[in-house]
Parts: C-alpha cells; structure tokens; sequence
C-alpha cells in the first residue's frame, strides 16, 4: 500500500506516449484538411482545429479527474454509469437532433454531442464488473445470457438511430468473452454466420445454396464415405447448373435459378437424408442438419431483406456493405480516398501541401477518411506510422491487460482494447478499399470531440487500473 | 482461468497480421501502383458535377405543364482562385471591384476548398461568351443549373416551386451542395426524389495553365448523371386553370376528386400566384412579400385551412343514425323555426313540416338533425353518452376525418374531431351530454374540417361508402406503379345502402324544385348531386360551402368549394361547383349569365362596402 504515491512509476508511459503521437498528429492532419491559405489562428474555434484543439485541453482535464479518483471507483460505479448511460441513449433517440439520417446527436449550444461513443467505455465497464462477479461462469447460460443483455442493449438502442457503424463496434466485446473463456467453437461459428450473412446480401443467393451444398457434399466425401451418393448427385448437379448459369449470364436467358436450385436442394436432400437413415450413420445425420441451417439461415436473411425491411432500410444496409451508390456515391468516396492516398507516394506531398483539392468530394475529410490526407501529405511513411503505432498500442494493451490481478481490470482492458481493434480495422480498411465503407472514426486521430474525449477516457481509465494493478485484487 | 491464458497470444497475431496486410496493401497503394498517382508534373484534376435535368411534370390529358430551362452559375473555389484580370472580368458580369470582393469574401466564408455559388443565374450570353475564357480565371466555374417553366399560370400551390438548399438541408443530407435546387413545397418536394435524378460527376486532367487534357484514368472514376424521372399527375390543367378564374373575385378553395379512383383533379386556392413568379434569382424576396401580404396567396387553403362543415355533415350525422339503428328513412320530425330543449334553441330557416329524412337533407333542417344527434348520443344501446359519442366518433373516423389523410402533400392538415376525454376535461366525466354539444349536430363547434378531407368525404358519399386516398401521382417514369397505399379502398363503417337515402336527399337538394337550397346548381343533362353548407366565423362573415357530385349514377367528380366571408353556401360556392361539373363532363359552359354572375362575383358587394369603411378588412383567421 506505500507505492499509492508512486503514481508516476506505475504508470505505462509507453501507452500515454503513443496516446500523445496519435492526438498530435491527428491534429495536424485536421489542420491541414481544413486551413484555408495562411490565415487563421490555431485556436480559431470556428474552424475544425480549433474545435479539436479545445477537446484535446478538456482531454488532458478529464485524464488529470480520472487519475484523481480512486481506482476503486470504476469497479464500484460501473453499473450506474452504464445505466445513465442507457438512458442517455433512449433520451437521444427520443429527443436529439437528427444529422445525416441518423439521430444520434444532442446539440448545445454551438457544439454536439454523440452519446454513442461514451456508450462503449461504460459497457466495457459493466461488462467487466459482471465478468469479475463472484461465481461468474460463461458456462452458464444465465450468465451468458446477461453478458448478452450488457453487450447488445446499447448497440441496439444506437442500431435504430439508425447509425449501423457504431452498432457493429459491440460486436468486439465478444472477442473479451472468447479471452475469458467462452467456446471457441460456438466464437467460429458465429463468425461465420456474420460472413454468410454478409455473403447472402452481396451474391447471388442460388450460388451460396450451392456452395453449401457442394461444402456438404464433400464433408460427405471425406467424413462419411458415402461414394455413390456424393457422385449420384455431384456430377449432374454441376453440369445443370452449370448450363443454367451460362445461359442466364452469357445469353441473357432468365431461368429462375434460386427457385430451380433450392427445389433440387430439397431433393437431394431428401435422397441423402434417405440414405443417412439407411446407413445409420450419425455423422451424415450431423452434416445433413448443419447443411439444413445454413441454408434456411441464408434463405430467411434474404426474405427478411426483401419483404420485411423497407426499401430505405434495404438501401441503407446495401449502401453500408459498399453495394449500391449512396446519394454521393460510396463506391465514389473509396476511389476518391485511394486516389488521395496514391497520390502522395512514398514519402508524401509534404504537411499542408496535398493539393488534392478532389477531396472536397469525400464528405468525411477530417473525420471518418482522415486516413487520406495521411496519405497525401505524408506517404507511405506516414501511413505505416499510424498502421504501426495504433498495432503496438493494441498489443502493449494486451501485455498490460494480462499483467493486471484484478479480473475486473484485465476485462476492462480486453474490452478496451478489442474496440480498438475493431475501429483501427475496419476505418483503415475502408479508406484503402479493403472493406465495406462504414463510418466510424480512427480513435484518437479522426475529428470530433465526443469520439475523442470517449476513447481518452476508455484508455486512461484503464490506465488508472494498471497503475494501482498491485492493490486492486479482484 | 489458466487454460484460456494462450488466448492473449490470438490477439496479438491478429494485430500484427492485420498491421501487415494494410502496410503491404499501402506500399502496392502508395509505393508500387503508379495509376493512383497524378503525374509529377503537378497536373491536378478537375471534378465538374453534371446536374441532371430535372423531371417533367405532365398532367392528366399528357398535357405538359412544368418544363425546364437553362440558367447558369458562376461557381468559386477560393483555394483556387490566382491573379486575374479582374477588370475584364467585373465588366463581362456587369459588377463593381468591390461588389467583386464581397462575394469573393462570402464564398471564403462558407468554405475556401468547397465550391460555393459566386454569382446566381447570369444571362445566357454572358455564359457563352465566360466558357470561352473560363481558363483565365483559374478556381471560377459555370455551373448550368436547371430552372422550371410552367406551360400555364395556374396550380403553383399543388406543383409547389423549387428553391435553393438552406443550410438545415446541407447539413441534414450530404447529396445537395451549397447551391443546388430542391423541391420545396407542393409535388416538387414530395416527389423530389424522382424529379430530381441524380447528379453525376466528371474527372478531368488539367495542365498547369488550368486547361483540360483529357479524362482521368479515361473516366473509369466518373459517375454517369441520372435524369430526373417524369411524371404523370392527375391533374386536370384545364380544369383547373377554369377554377382559377372562378375563384379570381373570392378567397377559398375547390378540391375536385374522381370518385371511382381517388385521383385529384383539381386544386384551387385562392388567392393563388403565377408559378412563373417563383422562379429565378428574385424568389427569396418574391416569397417574403407574399408572405407579407394579408391574403397570404403562398398558403394553401385546400389543405391547410380547418373550418367547421356546417350543414354539409348533416349527411354523416344521417348516415351514423341510420348505421346505428336509430334512424329510419320514414323518421320524421317536426319543425318550427328550430329546436328548443331545456333553454338551448337552435333556429332553423322556413320550409314546410313535418319532414322525412330525404327531405331532411333537401332542405337541410337544423331541427331534424338535432333530433338525430339527440337519438345518437342516447343510443340506449349504449351505457351512457361517453360510450355513444365514442361510437359517433369511430364512424366520423372512417371517413378520413381528424387525421392526415395521407395524400401526396406534405402540408397537409389533419382537421379536428373532438374525442370524449376533451369533453371530460373540460366539463368533467359525466357533465356533459347531447345538449352540451348540440352544435355538432349540424356541423359546428369543435369540428374542423380542411378542404381536401371534405372533397374526399363528398367522393365517399358518391361511392355509396369509400374511398381512395386522395392523390395526384398517376404515372412515374420507371416505376411500374405508384404507391401502393393510393390502390387501397378504404371502406367507412357505413352500410353501402344507407348511402341511397343520402345520395337521394343531395339530388333534390339541387333538383327538387321550389324549397331546394341548391337548385342553382342544376345543369341540364347532367344529375348533380350537391348539398350547401355554411362554416360559422366567429371573426367575420361566415364562409360558403357546397359539396357536390356528378352524375348522380357513375360519378365521375366529386368536389368542395369553399367561398371564404360569403355567407350562405347556395350564394356563390354553389354555382361555381356546377360550373366546375359542367366545364369538367361538357368541356364547356353555355350558362355564361351565370359564369358571368361568378366572375363579377361580390364586385357590387366589395364597392359597396370600400365605400363605407374606405377599406375592406378580410378576417382569414380561419387559417390560424
Ligand atoms: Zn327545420
């Protein structure tokens, strides 16, 4: 209990280090997308850098308050912030401004505020005070069941906003679960659904009936042995639909393909089912049912999509995954951001001198696409920096969440840093094209006090922890 | 716990893998792919929006009635901008230095890297002779932008007028930039849409003297433009270009409806404005004096004006006491210059007694009706008179009464239809019974009611019991139907046979000879089916209404005419709806004494009246 004071060497300078070069040169890069010609001072709030410089202060004041509490604090408070903040998300919804389609906003004054992003620090806060309880198991299904509750009742509340970016952040805190304990199995399994899923609305749903089929087919093949089966079906299967589709792509025919394979899916099903039953062999049983789901799974996916969401809300999921053109053009935005960040090479065009005036066309300059300018001014040099200090980050995150006692603490610290993960991945993925646009911010780096203040105060809480690691016991 | 310690190590190889997929995905980006790249030459690109042609508005007989027309912008980047000639340029544009400067400095106020709009909708020379020279003037461009054109001066309330985005909008949805159009009222807005289409985009590669080489990347970035969609409504510009000019002496409205499918023939709210008046680069202020005036001509009467029925809801009263069973087609009442009860009177006008129901509506006994109302709200059925009105109240609902109706108008009104707890609050439950709102009885008191709900209420009588949603799409260009919700009937609570009586009542109201209160409106030929009314004003003179349908058998128009501070509904609002019928089923009028009687209108009255108090006040409260 004497190293209390000690404060200054328990703390991880590394982490606050890399915290200080992502703000910093976050910053520069805002100035830099949005200066006009050398007039203008760096605190000019109504400029977007000067708005940021004014959240990068209250920062510091918010990190210096969560270094003042007590540490035991976070564990003791975690469920009443989470509950203030369930409620900030219904009040949102019911009673806040409505920008870009989604109402996720509260307006003071001059600025906005974005509950949704202090939603997620307060969720990895109750999620590890649950986690931490005494006779907690995931083996549970009560437990799993309220870990559940924890994790999706906020990203339900932000799902009908409708701001679907934000919702799919939650999805990190079952990589915290899978740390603890949870069924790798069952963690494969659902990734996989999400796949499909995603798969399903991005193909040709007759295509992805057939690849179950062949995928069944050859478990088959190899688990069960049934030759004659997999031959009786496999080779006329294939030289069919073959046919089909040739016709329909090369000559224009419209044969009603998904109709056609999901008929024959059912018979070959049947005649499989048929000779599983025969040959006794429950392994043929298992496939046939795995088969069965998947294949409704995707079937129901497409119905819901089709016949019970309406057409914005189709549109809106279909311009997310990157598939139809949003009034501005999705697709538009990705090459613009390529195009940007192409263009400043290996070492970059030079702080301030991107001249790509082009990106006046990606709406999201200093916010969501930040990434670009990176890539214009700085290059190759620049962008493996950031690609480089936000991967040692994360994994400093994890060295530091497996050292702490607490079980609270680690949670915490595996929850933190799998929302990292996940905003790290899929906002550089999307700028450079290798992921479906989603607008969410780069933490730290993009514009925007409120995701700027969240993501400082989910890093420094946890900071907190893991500098009196050695008196939090639980 | 120690059995799922390795797990850390998951995460950590995840990390590093993606780190390096993106870094290797930058180098080929950033290092190896020369096509992202612009040559080293310091070419920059050069991003034109192609706005799209806005769809055509046609009407019912393919009539065109809203086209475009070209206007150009001059456009700026003030990032862009570098030394130029500016006297030449401030002399083509016909401004001052200093006018120049100005609206240079507006534009670095909205943005010095976004394009804003320099200078709005110069002439058409002046932009043939700027595409010429525009390489001289490096960070200014034209930009064409697409103005509407209206074949006839009429229906600006129901086609509504385009204006420029406001900042809400910019801020709201990131398709529009500073400058561009969009619908703002009337079909234009609610159709925006597809009128629309949607904007496209060229790349163009520019040398360092700020010409143009070539595409970018052979335009493999582009985006095509999408033109706008046309559209066909169900307007008749005839029709109601006639109304118009019926209403051109009167403050009010027309709502016609085609009974059988819904569709809105015509639309008049008068006073009304040349849709050629809100075009241009003048439009901000033209609405602002528009505004200003008393009238209001940019308010839109037919949905936006609420006024109590008057005698006109007789018919639902009927129709409510005879779904519920306590009336019958033989009931009669007696009537001596109306209905007195416990100290309450309500004077009715002379005619002979005692009448039957058909004849109650013929000559639209006051008496009568709250006889009815009385019968309806001590149903004794029913527990008591809270459980009787909330049963009235359902049957006036399923007439589109109290709620938007639904059309294809975003400012349309919902009305008012009181509801039980009103009453229970402001009388307390239990004191308040069928005299404590007699004056519903014959359509007064809280009832409000908009044109368009009473147009569509007269359709519903004509179809013996439904109706469409009124509605003014009828075809859009690319779209196999229009919504769905104007394809669906909505059925009243109403047997179709209690209708026959009704129906039976409005045709001799207007063709029953001597005692009538509509025989103006008969038309030779043609049954006209027509009931008065007249809306109490507790501000002024009280309004004229006539609700009719024609022919009686097969209708094929069902309309409201609202005459605003005329008195009696036979007076004016009577014969313009049969002249509105017979223009509609004959194409023409021979009956030109009484067109003549409309279009001089209340002129006699109106001097009469500047005469004694030098100027007329005219009370539209109405439209609070
Ligand atoms: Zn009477």
């Amino acid at each position: 209990m004497t190293r209390r004071n000690n404060i200054y060497a328990n703390v991880d300078w590394i982490s606050i280090l890399i915290w200080m070069l992502l703000i910093v040169f976050g910053w520069m890069n805002i100035y830099s997308a949005n200066i006009m010609n050398g007039d203008g001072t760096i605190l000019d709030f109504s400029q977007r850098y000067g708005k940021q410089m004014l959240w990068i202060g209250v920062s510091v004041v918010l990190i210096v308050i969560v270094f003042i509490l007590d540490a035991k604090f976070f564990p003791f408070f975690a469920y009443p912030l989470y509950g203030l903040m369930v409620m900030m998300l219904i009040a949102v919804f019911l009673f806040g401004k409505e920008i870009n389609g989604a109402k996720s906003w509260f307006v003071l004054g001059g600025f906005q505020f974005q509950p949704s992003e202090f939603a997620k620090p307060f969720t990895a806060l109750a999620l590890a005070r649950l986690l931490s309880s005494h006779g907690f198991t995931l083996k549970s299904k009560r437990s799993l069941v309220l870990a559940g509750m924890i994790i999706f009742t906020p990203a339900l509340l932000i799902l009908v906003q409708p701001d679907m970016g934000s919702t799919l952040v939650y999805f990190a805190f079952l990589l915290v679960l899978y740390r603890e304990g949870f069924s790798q199995n069952t963690m494969i399994l659902g990734a996989s659904l999400a796949v499909l899923f995603i798969i399903t609305l991005l193909t040709d749903k007759s295509l992805i009936v057939l690849g179950i089929w062949l995928v069944a087919l050859f478990l088959f093949r190899f688990n069960v042995g049934g030759k004659k089966v997999v031959t009786g079906i496999f080779i006329p299967g294939i030289a069919i639909f073959g046919l089909l589709f040739a016709a329909n792509y090369f000559s224009g025919m419209k044969f009603p393909i998904y109709h056609v394979t999901l008929a024959a899916f059912a018979g070959a099903s049947i005649a499989s089912l048929v000779a599983a039953l025969k040959s006794r062999q429950p392994a043929m049983l298992k496939i046939l049912v795995g088969m069965f789901v998947t294949v409704l799974f995707v079937v129901s996916v497409d119905y819901a999509m089709n016949n019970l969401l309406k057409e914005h809300q189709q549109q809106r999921i279909y311009v997310t995954l990157g598939m139809e053109d949003d009034p501005q053009g999705v697709g538009y935005n990705v090459n613009q951001s390529k195009i940007a960040i192409g263009s400043g090479g290996f070492a970059g065009k030079g702080f301030l001198k991107g001249t790509q005036t082009k990106l006046q066309f990606v709406p999201e300059q200093s916010t969501d696409f930040i990434f670009c300018t990176v890539g214009e001014e700085w290059g190759f040099i620049g962008t493996s920096l950031v690609v480089i200090l936000f991967v040692v980050l994360i994994t400093r995150l994890v060295i530091l969440a497996e050292r702490q006692r607490s079980h609270f603490s680690r949670i915490y610290g595996y929850g933190l840093l799998a929302v990292l993960f996940v905003h790290f991945t899929v906002n550089v993925g999307m700028t450079i094209g290798l992921l479906p646009v989603i607008g969410i911010p780069l933490p730290f780096f993009s514009y925007g006090g409120s995701s700027l203040l969240a993501f400082t105060l989910f890093l420094f809480i946890f900071l907190k922890l893991d500098s009196n690691r050695l008196e939090l016991l639980r | 716990m120690n059995l799922f310690d390795n797990r850390r190590y998951v995460f950590i190889v995840f990390t590093v893998l993606i780190g390096l997929v993106f870094i290797v995905r930058l180098f080929f980006v950033q290092v190896v792919e020369s096509s992202y790249k612009v040559s080293a030459l310091n070419n920059s690109q050069s991003h034109v929006v192609v706005y799209p042609a806005r769809g055509l508005i046609y009407d019912r007989n393919d009539e065109l009635i809203v086209s475009n027309q070209a206007a150009y912008d001059i456009m700026v980047v003030p990032n862009n901008v570098r030394a130029f000639d500016t006297t030449w340029f401030c002399n083509i544009l016909d401004i001052t230095k200093q006018n120049l400067e100005e609206r240079l400095q507006r534009a670095k106020n909205y943005s010095w890297r976004v394009r804003s709009v320099f200078m709005k909708q110069v002439s058409f020379d002046v932009a043939a002779i700027l595409q010429e020279k525009m390489y001289r003037f490096p960070g200014f461009s034209l930009q064409s932008r697409t103005l509407r054109k209206y074949a006839r001066p009429v229906a600006s309330h129901l086609l509504g007028y385009i204006g420029e985005v406001d900042k809400r909008i910019l801020e709201e949805n990131a398709y529009y930039a500073m400058g561009d159009y969009i619908g703002v009222i009337g079909i234009e807005k609610s159709y925006e849409n597809i009128l629309r289409g949607e904007k496209g985009l060229q790349i163009f590669l520019k040398d360092v003297h700020n010409r143009i080489i070539g595409s970018y990347e052979e335009g493999k970035y582009d985006k095509p433009v999408k033109v706008g969609r046309n559209m066909t409504i169900s307007l008749d510009a005839d029709l109601q270009e006639y109304g118009e000019k019926l209403m051109q002496e009167f403050v009010g409205s027309i709502v016609a409806i085609e009974p059988a499918s819904g569709e809105i023939l015509t639309m008049v709210s008068s006073p009304t404005v040349d849709p050629n008046m809100l075009i241009g680069r003048n439009l901000g202020e033209t609405i602002r004096k528009l505004s200003a005036d008393t009238l209001n001509p940019l308010f839109n009467r037919a949905l936006m004006a609420q006024y109590p029925p008057g005698s006109t809801f007789k018919t639902i009263n009927a129709l409510i006491g005879l779904q519920e069973g306590v009336l019958h087609t033989t009931t009669s009442y007696y009537c001596d210059y109306g209905y007195y009860y416990r100290g309450v009177h309500v004077r009715c006008h002379t005619h002979r007694a005692p009448l039957n129901l058909v004849e109650s509506i013929q000559h639209s006994c006051n008496t009568y009706y709250c006889n009815v109302f009385r019968r309806i709200m001590e149903d004794p059925d029913y527990e008591n008179t809270e459980e009787a009105f909330n049963h009235w109240r359902d049957h006036v609902a399923s007439f589109g009464f109290g709620e938007k109706l639904g059309s294809d108008f975003t400012n349309e009104l919902k009305g008012n239809i009181p509801t039980a707890a009103y009453y229970d609050r402001y009388y307390t439950s239990g004191h308040w019974n069928f005299l404590t709102i007699i004056s519903m009885a014959i359509g007064q008191g809280e009832l409000l009611i908009t044109p368009l709900q009473m147009a569509n209420m007269t359709a519903t009588i004509a179809n013996r019991g439904w109706f469409y949603t009124p509605h003014l799409a009828k075809e859009i260009e690319g779209e196999p139907n229009i919504d769905p919700k104007y394809k669906e009937k909505h059925y009243t609570t109403i047997d179709a046979a209690h209708y026959e009586p009704i129906v039976e009542g409005m045709d001799l109201a207007v063709n029953g000879g001597p005692g009538s209160t509509a025989r103006i409106a008969k038309i030779q030929d043609i049954t006209v089916c027509g009931k008065t009314g007249t809306a109490e004003n507790p501000h002024g003179e009280d309004h004229s209404i006539f609700i009719a349908f024609a022919p009686k058998d097969n209708p094929q128009i069902a309309l409201a005419v609202y005459v605003e501070n005329e008195g009696f509904g036979g007076t004016w609002a009577a014969p313009i709806a049969s002249l509105m019928i017979e223009h509609y089923l004959k194409g023409e009028t021979n009956r030109t004494w009484l067109e003549q009687y409309v279009l001089n209108g209340n002129t006699k009255k109106k001097k009469n009246e500047e005469a004694a108090q030098g100027t007329e006040d005219t009370g539209n409260e109405e439209e609070g």
